[in-house]
């Protein structure tokens, strides 16, 4: 377990220190969602509708961002082959980097979004539910996402490949995502339904996301 | 122990790099790897440390303590240095030390073991090359396992630390630990067994 906390500790460094990517997917979420509002027009109600929709846009766009690069520096400074090499199964190893990388980009994303919510004239009291949506969805981006990082190392291929795989893969998270987003905010439908999927979807993910990476990996490095 | 390759075929790419190749090896003894570019040298480290797959004939360890595959018993060093520029030095060792072994608290004998112990704090990103690879030998150090796979160990490093690679080699040595060294010219292995690569 040690060897788990280890390399939790260690992305989660990496990525707050300079050159990292924590930060970046927070300011790129910020950027989009703030320019919304300018593409659109000020038509309150009609941010009030698409709100929701944007926000989980931009989460799954941000979170996308840095992971490109989640086993493409290890694979670069030869650490990949000593991260296959430990005590540890590869597949806790990948599930450590990617709770890591979920700690430090996808947890800011959750975060941020009330002070987003208000540029789309989300009402505050639908903030929490909209903050739940995220937290119980992003890990799902960043598991299913887990996948694409390691077949673009083992493809050596890089970012575009990753969003072209990923992104079809995370629809049902957005659907869902945005479906108990919008039941929270204007309803009439009820939220829990949606909601329960998408934590489906995360916990699914969690569990299937690191297999699939690491075959992906060792497949990959021959 | 003994560590045994027999009849191994390496395939890389559609590439068949070498075939047939058998060796032996046991505790307190050194495997000198030799040949020309290309003849696969590197290849046949990285497969003994499970890293290429093996295309036919068998890699096995005897009279080893624990089940565990063979990369998990060995040392891998790479022409990568695996080390972070972000990170500082003591937290690069740091680290493989806390997951590779089992946790040790202290590094800083591993540090000291190969002249490193004063830039502890500096960030890896203002390491020369040849300090890279003293940290990464550090690795071998801080974390005892019973084979060494070294792949050219001694480039970018200057004579006194071939010097203290030779006698850290030496140590590991007669503390019953095995060594299987890729290099091309001599590296400090007085009494190694060589084993030739590629056409004769």
């Amino acid at each position: 377990m040690t060897g788990f906390v280890a390399l939790m500790l260690r992305d989660m460094r990496l990525a707050v220190r300079v050159g990292g990517g924590a930060l970046m997917g927070a300011l790129f979420f910020l950027i989009v969602v703030v320019m919304v509002p300018f593409a659109v027009g000020p038509d309150l109600n009609l941010l009030a509708r698409i709100g929701p929709a944007i926000l989980w846009l931009g989460a799954l766009l941000a979170s996308l961002l840095a992971l490109d690069r989640l086993f493409a520096t290890d694979y670069e400074d030869g650490s990949l082959d000593l991260l296959m090499m430990a005590p540890m199964p590869l597949e806790l190893a990948v599930a450590a980097k990617a709770i890591a990388h979920w700690l430090t980009t996808g947890l800011p994303l959750v975060l941020i979004a009330p002070l987003l919510g208000l540029m789309l004239n989300v009402e505050l009291n639908a903030t929490g539910a909209l903050m739940l949506t995220l937290a119980a969805g992003t890990p799902a981006l960043t598991f299913i996402g887990l996948i694409g990082a390691a077949l673009s190392v083992a493809l050596r291929r890089g970012g575009l490949l990753l969003a072209v795989l990923v992104l079809p893969l995370t629809i049902p998270v957005l659907i869902f995502g945005v479906a108990a987003a919008q039941a929270a905010i204007v309803g009439p439908a009820p939220f829990g339904p949606p909601f329960t999927i998408l934590c489906a979807l995360s916990l699914a993910s969690f569990v299937l996301g690191p297999y699939a990476a690491a075959a992906a990996l060792r497949h990959g490095l021959e | 122990m003994r560590l045994i390759g027999e009849n191994l075929t390496c395939e890389r790419g559609g590439r068949e790099v070498f075939r047939g190749l058998s060796f032996s090896l046991k505790n307190g003894e050194a495997l000198l790897v030799t040949g020309r570019n290309g003849a696969g040298k590197s290849s046949l480290l990285r497969m003994i440390a499970g890293l290429v797959r093996i295309a036919s004939g068998t890699l096995a360890i005897e009279g080893s303590e624990t089940e565990a595959p063979i990369g998990e018993q060995a040392h891998y060093l790479g022409h990568l240095d695996a080390l972070k520029p972000a990170l500082t030095v003591a937290e690069n060792l740091q680290f493989w030390a806390e997951f590779l072994g089992p946790a040790s608290g202290d590094v800083g004998p591993a540090l000291q073991a190969v002249d490193l112990a004063p830039l502890a704090d500096l960030p890896a990103a203002y390491l020369s090359a040849g300090q890279r690879r003293r940290l990464s030998i550090a690795r071998l150090v801080a974390v005892p396992r019973a084979i060494w796979l070294l792949d050219e160990p001694t480039s970018a490093l200057d004579a006194a630390s071939q010097a203290r690679l030779a006698d850290l080699m030496r140590r590991h040595l007669t503390s019953g630990g095995m060594i299987v060294a890729a290099a091309h010219g001599a590296i400090g292995l007085e009494r190694a067994r060589e084993l030739k690569m590629g056409p004769q």
